[in-house]
């Protein structure tokens, strides 16, 4: 039996018990999700789109799952400490993929839902209904199939129309486990017009040992005029593999902002698909790697111009030391019709030894001819003018290196548009350039 | 201060200097000048160290130190101060982390505490008033988009942040106007002193009817083939480089 064949088999043999542990609005994807799944597979190592993750391995080894939601023995609010603090968010955990019930959220105004997708499918159907599952279609990608079968929970932010949530909302995932564990997750989000609203999700891996496999399949849809910022900071450890799926639904005049931000990882993969639906919306596609190691980031983007005047604005930077590896892809469509489209990517990245090695691959496809587009894509080293420089201002090699490599990160930061974060992740960047970042910073457990 | 013997050094197996020699005392001021490609640039460059050249023989003694064995930062630390003729833009490092860095690391050379804010920015203060710089420009970044003329007085700017013992002042002139290339002068003449010293390289005698040298040597095909007191720079003003070759018989 092949890989496939083997979670198709633990699907059919558990699928009560999945069923049971979850809501209808889920199980009712469940077997088309397996269908597909069974059909397409994971996606193949030589398929184009995934040239450099190998996802079948991924998913060979044997991993626990807790489709019988087992209470897992953690507080997280006791254990963990999040590296950014006093962003004053209502704090939210999943503790693998089980959401943990609320001890002490703030109050978010009326109307708004933050927490578990379970419990919201239960509460409000009809709008569970009406969104999820709608972006992320199994029949596309193998692991997206794959999450759609098994996630039995999640996280959702619901903000009403007209709702603005001043201060941004905090999601904590945490990996924890006792033996090879996989955690499937779906996040979503609906942000309906004229609404407003900031999500931070971070990503923590607790058992440094284990090794982790996370799928997370998120579903944002911005309604039309409202604004939305999602960042994604992931501190995992080596042994952890992510591969995440992010749809950003935009309508006429939404604003919106992803950051993926990867600061310690295993192997990352993240596929960001927007598509921009209605005329003069703003999107805000960033992203930032630093890897060393053996560290492996891949991150997967496309943009669908679907609407005139709209303008969306691309940037990836990453920072590779030792042997680690990374991979960009870039894919932006303008399609036929979608006149006075603004459309920029830029993906710059640093090897800083012989031995990293990156490939990136910007795509650009025009079908309007009243477009203005850009896309640049360069790898390199450091400047080694600016480096003499700096050593003949009497600043030592390493630290000359420290702060060339925090320069170069220092646009992807500016565009954050929260500055709680901004300025604590211009700590936690140089803390990582100095090798000062580990998992002691954000959990209380070896202290 | 500095004595330069039999100075060789080649990039990329090109030798450029064939055989330097030089001596520099405290409160002198010398002023090296040539044609194009004689390795004026070269000379400076090899004093602070740029890890591109390689020095094939001779000896650099400054202050009683072996230069040519201390690395880049160290050469900084003990008092070389490198104006570059291109600085080099660093965008994403602001002039107040850079100099603070900077500073700190001199501090911590000389077993000193780090600066404290107060006692920094008062420090920048002072001296940004040598060059007449913008508050504006030392908060942006390391000469990004600063113009030609502010590029070079940042250079000064930054030698009178580290206050430096011997100053190499490459072609510290090119690309200045008339009043820039005052305002440069004005700072480097403000920051002589009898315990310093001043080595001025340039193409031309313009800059040296601003700073005065003591010294005037010609520097042609990697060695120095002529040196004089100030009247030597006026000389070749009048005469042009031509008149040197033709002197060495070419």
């Amino acid at each position: 039996m092949n890989t496939e064949q083997t979670y198709t088999e633990l699907f059919h043999q558990t699928k009560e018990m999945i069923n049971s542990h979850s809501a209808e609005m889920l199980n009712a994807l469940r077997d088309k999700a397996i269908a597909d799944f069974a059909r397409n597979g994971f996606p193949a190592k030589d398929a184009e789109e995934y040239k450099y993750t190998d996802i079948p391995a991924l998913f060979a080894p044997e991993y626990g799952m807790n489709l019988n939601r087992l209470n897992i023995p953690v507080n997280p609010y006791e254990v963990f400490h999040c590296d950014v603090p006093n962003l004053s968010t209502s704090l939210y955990f999943l503790v693998n993929d089980s959401f943990v019930s609320q001890l002490n959220a703030r109050r978010l105004p009326d109307g708004v839902f933050a927490g578990s997708l379970k419990d919201f499918c239960d509460e409000q159907p009809e709008v569970a209904a009406k969104y999820y599952g709608k972006l992320a279609k199994t029949e596309k990608d193998g692991v997206v199939a794959f999450n759609t079968a098994f996630a039995q929970d999640g996280f959702v932010l619901y903000v009403p129309k007209g709702v603005v949530i001043e201060k941004p909302v905090q999601l904590v995932n945490i990996l924890r486990g006792d033996v090879d564990w996989m955690a499937n997750r779906r996040l979503l989000i609906i942000v309906e017009e004229n609404a407003q609203a900031k999500l931070l999700s971070c990503d923590h891996t607790m058992d440094a040992n284990i090794n982790f496999l996370a799928t997370q399949v998120t579903e944002i849809f911005v309604g039309e005029n409202a604004l939305f910022d999602f960042y994604e900071l992931e501190e995992n450890e080596l042994n952890t593999k992510r591969i995440a799926s992010t749809f950003v639904d935009q309508q006429a005049g939404s604003n919106v902002m992803v950051n993926g931000i990867t600061l310690n990882n295993g192997l990352t993969r993240n596929n960001y698909f927007v598509t921009l639906n209605g005329p003069h919306c703003e999107s805000h596609l960033c992203g930032m790697a630093i890897v060393d190691k053996q560290q492996r980031v891949d991150n997967h983007t496309f943009i669908d111009h679907a609407a005139p005047h709209c303008m969306s604005n691309e940037l990836f930077k990453y920072v590779l030391n030792d042997q680690s590896v990374g991979a960009f892809s870039g894919r932006i469509l303008v399609r036929e019709g979608s006149q006075k489209t603004e459309a920029y990517q830029t993906n710059r990245n640093i090897c800083a030894t012989r031995e990293a090695k990156m490939y990136t691959k910007p795509q650009l496809e025009i079908y309007a001819d009243d477009v203005k587009c850009s896309h640049g894509a360069t790898v390199g080293q450091l400047d080694e003018n600016a480096l003499f420089y700096m050593r003949a201002r009497g600043i030592d090699e390493k630290e000359a290196r420290m702060l060339l490599m925090f320069a170069f990160m220092s646009d992807v930061i500016e565009n954050i548009r929260l500055d709680a974060l901004k300025d604590r992740l211009k700590v936690l960047v140089e803390k990582r350039f100095r090798h000062e970042l580990n998992k002691c910073t954000s959990c209380n457990i070896c202290n | 201060m500095l004595t330069i013997k039999n100075l060789h050094a080649n990039i990329n197996g090109k030798e450029i200097l064939k055989g330097i020699n030089l001596s520099v005392r405290a409160g002198e001021v010398h002023a090296i000048m040539g044609p194009n490609g004689s390795g004026k640039s070269t000379l400076s460059a090899v004093l602070a160290g740029n890890p591109v050249f390689t020095v094939t023989d001779g000896e650099v003694e400054f202050n009683d130190k072996n230069l040519l064995e201390l690395s880049p930062e160290d050469r900084s630390r003990e008092g070389v101060f490198l104006s570059f003729q291109y600085p080099v833009e660093i965008p994403g490092v602001s002039m107040v982390n850079f100099m603070r860095a900077a500073i700190n690391e001199h501090r911590k050379y000389k077993n000193m505490e780090p600066i404290s804010a107060t006692d920094f920015l008062k420090l920048m203060r002072e001296k940004r008033e040598v060059v007449e710089l913008d508050n504006k420009l030392a908060s942006r970044s390391v000469n990004e988009g600063f113009s030609g003329g502010e590029k070079k007085r940042n250079e000064i700017f930054q030698m009178a942040m580290l206050e430096p013992h011997l100053a190499i002042l490459d072609e510290t002139d090119s690309g200045l106007d008339i009043d820039a290339l005052r305002i440069v002068a004005n700072g480097v003449n403000k920051l002589k002193s009898e315990h310093n010293a001043t080595i001025v390289i340039t193409h031309y005698q313009r800059l040296l009817d601003y700073i005065k040298p003591d010294f005037v040597h010609v520097l042609y095909k990697g060695k120095i083939v002529k040196s004089a007191g100030p009247e030597l720079a006026l000389e070749l003003e009048e005469k042009g480089y031509d008149w040197i070759k033709k002197e060495l018989g070419e």
